[in-house]
């Protein structure tokens, strides 16, 4: 039997979703719904200094028919008084007493954040997360992601925050940096209980190009946002996998970043996160998401014989290695099933105009089916990336009797290219074309 | 009081004719262009007789520059709008579509189209930059696809166009052949004139150019002669009784049709002869307008039509039976046709007849005879040195649309003998080439 209930940091939750802090946990209303309908936990709307936002407030990047496959914002925290969402929060846990309740929280004194905390605390709050992540608005204020990028200041503030914390505590990190374990190492030496990242990354969402204002617009000017939603996720998901690889940060993690469905999911738990955030998706298509999460999450597990999110939570983290430590041998190409093949030509465009010149048209103008020249294929798995058909262009494998080196290896056996023009290149063997042949293209086309 | 009963409900012409291929919405072509997975080589591309750059076009839809995707479209095929909706779509780019070899629906290629150059027929815009007169002159006769679009290409070069046509409207087959749940004439007119406005050819209507003198005069007055006629009235199918009232040919019915879209009150039950396109079209425009019957007779089995599947498809949905194997011997009926007398067919060892004694009759007050065209050879025969093939259709050089007659060149259907709009178009605009290709050397 499969169960999906966690025990993060001391949080306990049926299950690991949470909503993110944002729109969706705006109120006691919204949360007792997402509840009702199967959420495992949520994050408030990041109470904090009085603030108030503008409309509009959001935009997205489409792509060719997909709506919103990144999202940006320029909200502020919550513009609901504080008396209002604490009566309210003691209103959810009393219903809700099993479900996950954390007070995300933003405020600026050293005074201020240890009463806000009490408050909180008192409202009936499971735990507590540090906003030190908002990328715009806040952070000119000196909050938020100005927090999250100085490590000391971080340290500090989550100082004050443990020193009356009852509840664990969660850090929220900004991916608005170069180095996320910096802050994270921040957040274990002030005795925090576990990060969450990331949050928003600072961007410009478009530009209109004919009022000449980026998006999204107020009146006739704009701001930086923070952006999400899936286009993120590979972001979150390199910098959830530095921080659970790391050996001086060694705390749960909350992962957050562009999840949208149970692969996400299990993606993040697979890289070292035992409770997952969501707030893009659920802004898109409401908390009714939830049943294809859990669902999907329940198959992943039977199907893998884990009974527990902590059977297999960070099971891919060995397997992230070092470039340098990757089998030079490893030999695969590209090989394209005849049947199943349409004819498109895209893997032959791809590889000719944007990679290896490794695949042929057929002479005969009616046979569609390109050719795959394995003396050039590098095995670099574009074509297969973007042939349009499942499992059409397949990468086999090529290497059996080779014995695995390394970089490292070759380094330490004195046998890796050193100087411009060495023998041992990589390429060397490659056949490519010589320049004029270009241009024999120019009437064809 | 009015009876009830009496009061018959006028037809909705434009129910009854709903357009097969109606306008898009701007959500419609957003997601329908966001399909399109741009093909190198594109299969539909290379499956259009006109070869329009058919990913291009709908990535321009796509990212939003419409004007961009009606120029690519104008500059490859000038009649672009009307081909959008009357092509046969099925059988041309979108039957290469690549999504059909995974059984996933075809993009919507014509309805893109139509989509793209509605809004730049409707916005007037101007793709094309006409240059200065250059001299010379070329007479295009008949303004039917193949016409207008070597008219298109002439005046791109700078010659002046002159058009004779017959009739007192242009745009030939495409205006008064293709069913009307196709293109509405409004349509097919609108962009004839977006091209007039655009190319400045000039159109003479009502000017049938026939016999040798006036061959002879348009000979002295031009540098060259563009045939673009198409074909001729239905063809006799030459059995008993065909001359009798309400016996007629299926592009003369359509043309009434197309002009006046009701049925005469008489005709109720009908038979349409013939197992082609038009005789698809005749049969379900008759059925669609509230025929009570319409029996498509075929002399041959079904899988022999020339008809595309999916007219005959379209005519079944519309009500139509159709009949097989079977052949018309006499139209019955004193003045007016009251019946048809068949005989029924079969192919034995690859021999085709009649099988004696199996003939029967069925009632009808209405005949069609789509059994083809006829070519216009009695007109050909006045161009001297003209030649034409032993079925009647104009033998060109293929490369530039030249015919045996130096100063005449030809095009589309009279070509052809009797294929698509797009091929006519196609042929029109080769033609254009091959007068220019001519006239510039000539200087
Ligand atoms: C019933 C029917 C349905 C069809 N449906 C479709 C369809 O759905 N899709 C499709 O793509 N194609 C369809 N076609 C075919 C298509 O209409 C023709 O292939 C196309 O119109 C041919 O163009 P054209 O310019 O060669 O000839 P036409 O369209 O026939 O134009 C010839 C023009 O020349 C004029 N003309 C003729 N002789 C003279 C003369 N001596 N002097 C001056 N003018 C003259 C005529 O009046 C006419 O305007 C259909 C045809 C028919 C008959
Ligand atoms: C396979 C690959 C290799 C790249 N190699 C380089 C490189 O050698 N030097 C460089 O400055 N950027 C390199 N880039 C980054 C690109 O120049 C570019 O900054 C980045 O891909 C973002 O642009 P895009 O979204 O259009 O791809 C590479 C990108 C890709 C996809
Ligand atoms: S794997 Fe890369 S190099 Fe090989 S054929 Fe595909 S695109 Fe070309
Ligand atoms: S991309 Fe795939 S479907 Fe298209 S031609 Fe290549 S192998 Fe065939
Ligand atoms: S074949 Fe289909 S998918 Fe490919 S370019 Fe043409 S319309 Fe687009």
């Amino acid at each position: 039997m499969v169960n999906l209930e966690i025990n993060f940091a001391g949080i306990k939750a049926p299950n690991p979703f949470w909503l993110a802090s944002g729109p969706p946990t705006n109120s006691g209303y919204q949360i007792m719904k997402a509840f009702d309908q199967g959420w495992g936990g949520a994050v408030w709307k990041t109470l904090g200094v009085p603030v108030i936002n503008v409309s509009s407030r959001y935009g997205a990047v489409n792509h060719r028919g997909s709506r919103v496959v990144g999202f940006n914002n320029i909200e502020l925290i919550t513009d609901r008084r504080l008396c209002d969402n604490l009566r309210e929060m003691e209103e959810v846990k009393k219903y809700f007493p099993d479900h996950a309740v954390i007070a995300s929280l933003m405020v600026q004194s050293k005074k201020e954040w240890q009463q806000i905390v009490q408050d909180v605390q008192n409202a009936g709050a499971d735990g507590i997360e540090l906003n030190f992540g908002c990328p715009h608005g806040m952070c000119e204020r000196g909050m938020g992601s100005a927090v999250g990028q100085e490590p000391a200041v971080l340290e500090t503030i989550t100082r004050w925050v443990m020193e009356v914390a009852k509840i664990p505590v969660i850090v929220k990190l900004t991916p608005n940096i170069s180095d996320i374990t910096e802050p994270a190492q921040a957040a274990r030496r002030a005795g925090a209980n576990a990060i969450a990242l990331i949050n928003t990354i600072q961007s410009l969402v478009g530009v209109d190009i004919d009022k000449f204002v980026t998006y999204p617009v107020v009146e006739n000017h704009s701001t930086n946002g923070g952006y999400c939603g899936p286009a993120v996720k590979p972001i979150a998901l390199n910098m959830v996998k530095n921080c659970a690889q790391h050996p001086l940060v060694q705390l749960p993690i909350s992962g957050i970043g562009g999840i949208e469905n149970w692969r996400d999911a299990v993606e993040f738990i697979l890289l070292g996160a035992t409770s997952l955030q969501v707030c893009t998706a659920v802004m898109h298509y409401g908390f009714g998401i939830i049943r294809d999460l859990t669902s999907g999450l329940e198959q992943y597990m039977e199907s893998h014989g884990f009974s527990s999110i902590q059977q297999f939570a960070g099971k891919a983290l060995p397997n992230v290695k070092h470039w340098e430590e990757l089998n030079l041998n490893y030999s695969i190409k590209a090989s394209i099933d005849e049947t199943k093949c349409i004819g498109c030509q895209l893997c032959y465009i791809a590889c000719e105009d944007g990679a290896h010149q490794a695949i042929d048209l057929n002479e005969d103008k009616n046979i569609r089916i390109p050719r795959i020249n394995e003396e050039n294929c590098v095995g670099c798995n574009l074509c297969a990336l973007i042939c349009p058909v499942e499992n059409c262009i397949t990468m086999v494998r090529k290497d059996v009797d080779k014995e695995p080196v390394t970089w490292v290896q070759r380094t330490e056996a004195n046998h890796v290219p050193t100087t411009f023009n060495d023998e041992l290149a990589g390429g060397l063997g490659h056949s490519v074309p010589e320049p004029m042949e270009a241009l024999k293209y120019k009437n064809t086309l | 009081m009015a009876e009830p009963n009496n009061l018959q409900p006028m037809p909705d012409i434009e129910q009854i004719f709903a357009q097969l291929k109606p306008l898009m919405n701007n959500s419609q072509a957003y997601y329908e262009s966001s399909r399109c997975l741009f093909c190198y080589n594109a299969p539909c591309m290379l499956a259009c007789p006109t070869n329009i750059d058919i990913p291009l076009f709908i990535r321009q839809i796509n990212n939003g520059n419409l004007s961009g995707a009606a120029k690519t479209i104008y500059s490859a095929n000038y009649l672009g709008n009307t081909c959008g909706k009357v092509c046969p779509t099925e059988i041309l780019c979108e039957g290469a579509c690549v999504f059909t070899k995974m059984n996933i629906r075809a993009i919507d290629i014509g309805r893109l189209q139509n989509f793209a150059t509605n809004n730049a027929i409707l916005a007037h815009l101007k793709f094309f930059d006409i240059p200065e007169f250059n001299g010379k002159s070329v007479a295009v006769i008949g303004a039917g696809p193949a016409g207008i679009s070597c008219a298109c290409q002439l005046r791109l070069e700078g010659y002046q166009v002159d058009i004779y046509e017959a009739r007192n409207n242009p745009s030939g087959l495409a205006l008064h052949g293709v069913a009307p749940y196709k293109i509405t004439n409004q349509e097919a007119l609108m962009e004839v004139e977006f091209l007039r406005a655009q190319f400045g050819f000039n159109v003479f209507y009502n000017k049938r150019i026939a016999d040798k003198d006036e061959f002879k005069g348009l000979e002295n007055k031009y540098d060259a002669i563009f045939l673009g006629i198409g074909l001729g009235n239905s063809g006799k199918i030459k059995i008993k009784g065909e001359e009798k009232q309400n016996c007629i040919g299926a592009t003369e019915f359509i043309e009434q049709i197309k002009n006046n879209p009701v049925l005469q009150p008489s005709a109720k039950k009908i038979v349409v002869l013939g197992g082609g396109n038009t005789a698809m079209d005749a049969a379900s425009e008759s059925a669609r307008l509230g025929a009570r019957q319409v029996i498509l007779a075929y002399r041959r089995s079904q899988s022999e039509m020339k008809a595309y599947y999916f007219e005959f498809d379209l005519a079944k949905i519309s009500g139509v039976i159709g009949m097989f194997n079977v052949a018309p011997i006499e139209v019955l009926g004193e003045n007016c046709v009251t019946g048809v007398k068949f005989i029924r067919t079969e192919t034995v060892n690859g021999k085709f007849g009649n099988i004696p004694g199996s003939e029967f009759t069925v009632d009808c007050d209405l005949v069609i005879k789509a059994t083809g065209q006829l070519k216009q050879t009695s007109m050909i025969v006045n161009i001297p040195g003209l030649d034409m093939d032993e079925s009647g259709r104009i033998i060109v050089d293929h490369a530039t649309g030249r015919t045996t007659n130096p100063r005449y060149f030809a095009g589309g259907d009279a070509v052809n003998g009797g294929a698509e709009v797009v091929n006519a178009v196609a042929e029109g605009k080769i033609a254009g080439k091959g007068i220019h290709g001519l006239l510039s050397k000539l200087s």
